[in-house]
């Protein structure tokens, strides 16, 4: 199965690059307000079902993609 | 009885760049410095282990995440554990907090600049096995260089487990913290590069102080288990 893990700066963690984009469409003429930078990871999982591939990929995220003191994540999976 | 050379470990991760001057810098402090390969596993013959700066694995993904599942980051875990003497610098110190021998984690500097400078910092605790040449308050220069060294403590950190912090904060470190110690005080982190500064030919010698702290204690170690 397909799955995508999508990692954000926790509310209230200070995102330099967040500000420097928001920034930076400023100056596009693009009113924006809080932006923030995160990241995509997408890898193909083995798995019995959706279910199964979800536990796997949120241990996952709990050992290694993401680290719980400043960062949030959300798991998407697709057959 | 002439006093023992106490042996020292350097980790060297694929990417390791400031191992040869801790290395350099511990010998010339009087310990016996020992190269280790990340591969390692066993560290039982040693009175303390460094790792040191550098970007282990291209510090893909966060910086010292990946460093984190080496083989001989499994062993300084276990030395540690054991009381071990561990002191990790610049990706040294983000290796021991991805590994959670260190409370909070280092971030991308608040102004997205890598700085490279002297920076003066505060000892805040000075009776630790790495600070104990040092007098509380006493000032330090001693250089940093890194792009990700934002300093950010977990919840409810313990303000005895902060062992520096800077005068003037260079990447936006939460409360100007500089370095930081376990409950147990046997392991410590900083993102200030000690083994860069222990010859005032290089613009100051203020890092001998924590790398000859680091000698001293491990010299302790060293006769105890002899």
């Amino acid at each position: 199965m397909r799955a995508t893990v999508l990692v954000r700066p926790k509310p209230g963690i200070l995102d330099p690059q967040g500000e420097a984009v928001g920034s930076a469409l400023g100056h596009l003429g693009f009113e924006v307000r809080d932006a923030r930078v995160g990241k995509v990871i997408d890898f193909e999982v083995d798995a019995t079902n959706a279910a199964d591939a979800k536990a796997k990929v949120e241990r996952m995220c709990e050992q290694l993609l993401a680290n719980p003191l400043i960062e949030s994540y959300e798991i998407e999976v697709t057959a | 009885m002439a006093m023992p050379r106490p042996r020292i470990g350097v980790v060297t991760y694929p990417g390791s760049q400031d191992d040869r001057d801790a290395l350099w810098a511990l010998a010339a402090l009087d310990a016996e410095a020992v190269p280790v390969w990340h591969e390692k596993r066993d560290l039982s013959r040693l009175d303390a282990v460094v790792l040191p700066g550098g970007f282990s694995y291209g510090d893909y993904l966060r910086c010292g995440a990946i460093a984190r599942f080496s083989p001989a980051t499994a062993a300084v875990c276990e030395f540690a554990e054991a009381g071990g003497l561990v002191l990790g610098i610049c990706n040294g110190f983000q290796i021991l907090c991805e590994a959670g021998l260190l409370p909070g984690a280092l971030l991308r500097n608040e102004t997205l600049r890598f700085v490279c400078r002297d920076a003066r910092l505060r000892v805040e605790r000075n009776l630790l096995p790495f600070t104990s040449r040092c007098t509380a308050g006493q000032l330090l220069v001693i250089p940093v260089k890194h792009g990700d060294g934002r300093y950010v403590p977990p919840p409810g950190l313990d303000p005895a487990q902060v062992v520096l912090r800077y005068v003037d904060n260079p990447n936006g470190s939460i409360d100007g913290i500089a370095g930081v110690c376990n409950e147990a005080g046997n392991v410590m982190g900083l993102m200030p590069h000690p083994e860069h500064a222990v010859d005032p030919l290089l613009g100051s010698d203020h890092g001998a102080l924590i790398l000859a702290s680091l000698v001293d204690s491990a010299r302790r170690h060293a006769l105890a288990a002899a």
